[in-house]
């Protein structure tokens, strides 16, 4: 049974990314202008013998689906092609800003877990003023934009009390880390209020649940019934939610590395967009859409493995 | 003490503690809804407001903090900040406002569709908006910037897209629903057509959910907006707009004259919690919904 649901999401998964892929080849297939004036740059109308040359070296006259087909099975090779803009393999430019997006995501999901779980549980169990204080604070975080959040750590940690760099990456592990901890900060903090906010309400609902009040009447130590009745019935919703974070995270990065300077994909996508360098956001426009699929799938079957509730045979 | 006279004092006690809760309610409901008028005003008439051409430069006052003259200050070019805000407001609501809308009709129309023909159309609907729902926001207003160039026009088409698998998931689970209620079936008893129905009874009856639904998205929807403008695949310059404005901004941080980022990013959280208390709080009303 469970085989049978994890082959038909991986299906599903497949066939939705496929989709995806021609979605993002055949709309930009689409953009207006011809890719090699773009390629021989200049104001003057170029010569049309070089033109021709350039159409046959990159394959522009063939039919929509020999390009397509040539570019996806390249991604899958790795070989994404040339960016105009950047005068340098796709592949290359994505393998060298991977790491700091990758390591700017952990450091947010870290932070989410640690703060966000932390926070909505105590808000849970205690109740009272602490929910009310947590509820009030998280409602407020979660209406700040990741851009406006970003700007204000930046003049209130950067500039007023000068704590934190807030531009560049800086240079081995423990300065790369100083350097991200404001754009990570920024990246997590209304997910973290939203994940907080989740858990508050998902202890909150187990704390009333007769399961745990026949637990407490039987006289089972209170740090038992939080452990077994509590967290790990509330431990459903939560990951859920933080799953739903990351993927939120995958997207959002490009916003935080673009306003600190990081040199990861994210600002890569915007500023190649920005040049209209196709090849570039092709590229990375489908790591995006996997990277969020692939995070959404397995959440979904991480959820359900948790919760035996999940319908995993028949229709949902 | 009888128990008719602890019935009273509870009875007394609850009324108490409900008026409260409903005047509590009311109070941020009322604060928040005059938040948003205000600032619906503002941009109506910000032409008649401002006390400055948003777009009049002044290099005699660059980058100067509040003053008489300048009551927030000027940016680094000595543009007035407060007339920018003013008139800032109106693409930084009217775009939001047509994705919401955009998304509320289309996704609408495409839920009604998939929940009353069934069959092949509502799998076909459905698959297609599942291919949208997998697809970020975000990637798609970069797709759409590289394809047709960074604008403001873009960044609200394709945010409607990237809206609409939400609206339509919430409405066509609703439309299903309706679609099996008996009084489709007596209606269709009565001999009316399928567009008559759904266009007359079915619709209306989805009415609130989707305005509800709309209402809570515009304040997210906002901020969306102006995370595009933000990283540049919004509104360009020299427009006057909040997401922009943060941006433009960002530089005199360092410099330290933070005040155009700082009150730029101040109006959109402001009007971002007064928006989203105002749907929440109308959203209860409408349900009937006293948690």
């Amino acid at each position: 049974m469970i085989w049978r649901f994890l082959a038909r999401r991986t299906v599903a998964l497949l066939a939705t990314l496929l989709v995806a892929s021609v979605v993002i080849y055949g709309g930009l297939f689409l953009a207006p202008g011809d890719p090699a004036t773009l390629l021989v740059g200049g104001g003057k109308p170029p010569n049309p013998q070089l033109l021709a040359e350039i159409h046959r070296q990159y394959h522009l006259d063939d039919p929509f689906y020999a390009q397509y087909w040539r570019w996806l099975t390249g991604m899958l090779h790795g070989d994404a092609g040339q960016s105009l803009s950047y005068h340098d393999q796709v592949s290359h430019l994505i393998t060298a800003r991977i790491g700091t997006t990758a390591l700017l995501i952990g450091y947010a999901t870290v932070l989410i877990v640690l703060f966000g779980v932390s926070a909505g549980v105590v808000a849970g169990l205690r109740g009272g003023r602490t929910a009310t204080a947590v509820t009030a604070a998280t409602t407020t975080l979660m209406a700040v934009p990741t851009f406006v959040s970003a700007v204000l750590l930046i003049w209130l940690f950067a500039v007023r009390l000068n704590w934190l760099p807030a531009y560049g990456n800086g240079t081995g592990l423990a300065d790369q880390l100083t350097h991200l901890t404001l754009p990570a900060i920024a990246l997590a903090v209304s997910w973290l209020a939203y994940v907080a906010q989740v858990t508050r309400s998902a202890v909150d609902g187990e704390q009333r649940a007769e399961h745990v009040q026949t637990a407490r009447s039987r006289g089972i130590p209170e740090r038992l019934v939080v452990r077994k009745h509590i967290l790990r019935n509330a431990s459903g919703p939560i990951l859920s939610v933080a799953g739903v974070a990351v993927a939120g995270l995958i997207a959002g990065c490009s916003v935080v590395e673009q306003t600190f300077g990081l040199n990861g994909v994210g600002a890569l996508l915007i500023q190649s967009a920005a040049k209209q360098d196709l090849a570039v956001v092709q590229a990375l426009a489908l790591l995006t859409v996997v990277a969020f699929a692939v995070v959404n799938t397995l959440v979904d079957l991480a959820t359900a493995a948790l919760d035996h509730r999940v319908p995993v045979g028949g229709a949902a | 003490m009888t128990s008719y006279q602890l019935a009273s004092v509870v009875g007394r006690r609850a009324r108490a503690a409900r008026l409260r809760r409903l005047l509590r309610g009311k109070l941020v409901l009322v604060a928040a809804g005059a938040v948003v008028a205000l600032v619906v005003l503002a941009a109506v008439f910000a032409p008649l407001i401002a006390p400055y051409d948003p777009n009049a430069v002044d290099p005699m006052a660059v980058s100067q903090g509040s003053s008489a003259a300048h009551w927030l200050g000027t940016d680094d070019t000595g543009r007035d900040i407060a007339s920018r805000l003013l008139h800032g407001a109106r693409p930084s609501l009217l775009a939001p406002l047509v994705v919401t809308v955009g998304a509320g009709l289309v996704g609408t129309a495409l839920a009604v569709a998939a929940a009353w023909l069934g069959g092949w159309w509502d799998r076909a609907i459905t698959a297609v908006l599942d291919v949208v729902f997998g697809f970020p926001g975000l990637v798609l207003a970069v797709v759409g910037a590289a394809v047709f160039g960074a604008g403001l026009k873009i960044a609200v088409l394709t945010l409607t897209i990237a809206y609409l698998p939400y609206v339509a998931r919430v409405v066509r689970g609703s439309a299903l629903k309706e679609r099996n209620l008996p009084y489709v079936a007596a209606l269709r008893m009565l001999g009316l057509g399928g567009g008559r129905i759904v266009l007359r009874h079915v619709v209306p009856n989805l009415l609130p959910l989707v305005l509800v639904q709309t209402a809570t998205a515009f304040g997210y929807t906002l901020l969306d907006v102006a995370a595009f403008s933000f990283i540049g695949l919004g509104a360009q310059p020299p427009t006057a707009e909040w997401g922009l404005m943060v941006a433009q901004g960002a530089p005199g941080i360092l410099a330290g004259a933070p005040q155009e980022s700082l009150y730029a990013g101040l109006a959109i959280v402001v009007f971002v919690v007064a928006c989203s208390l105002l749907g929440a709080g109308l959203s209860q009303r409408l349900t009937g919904g006293e948690r």
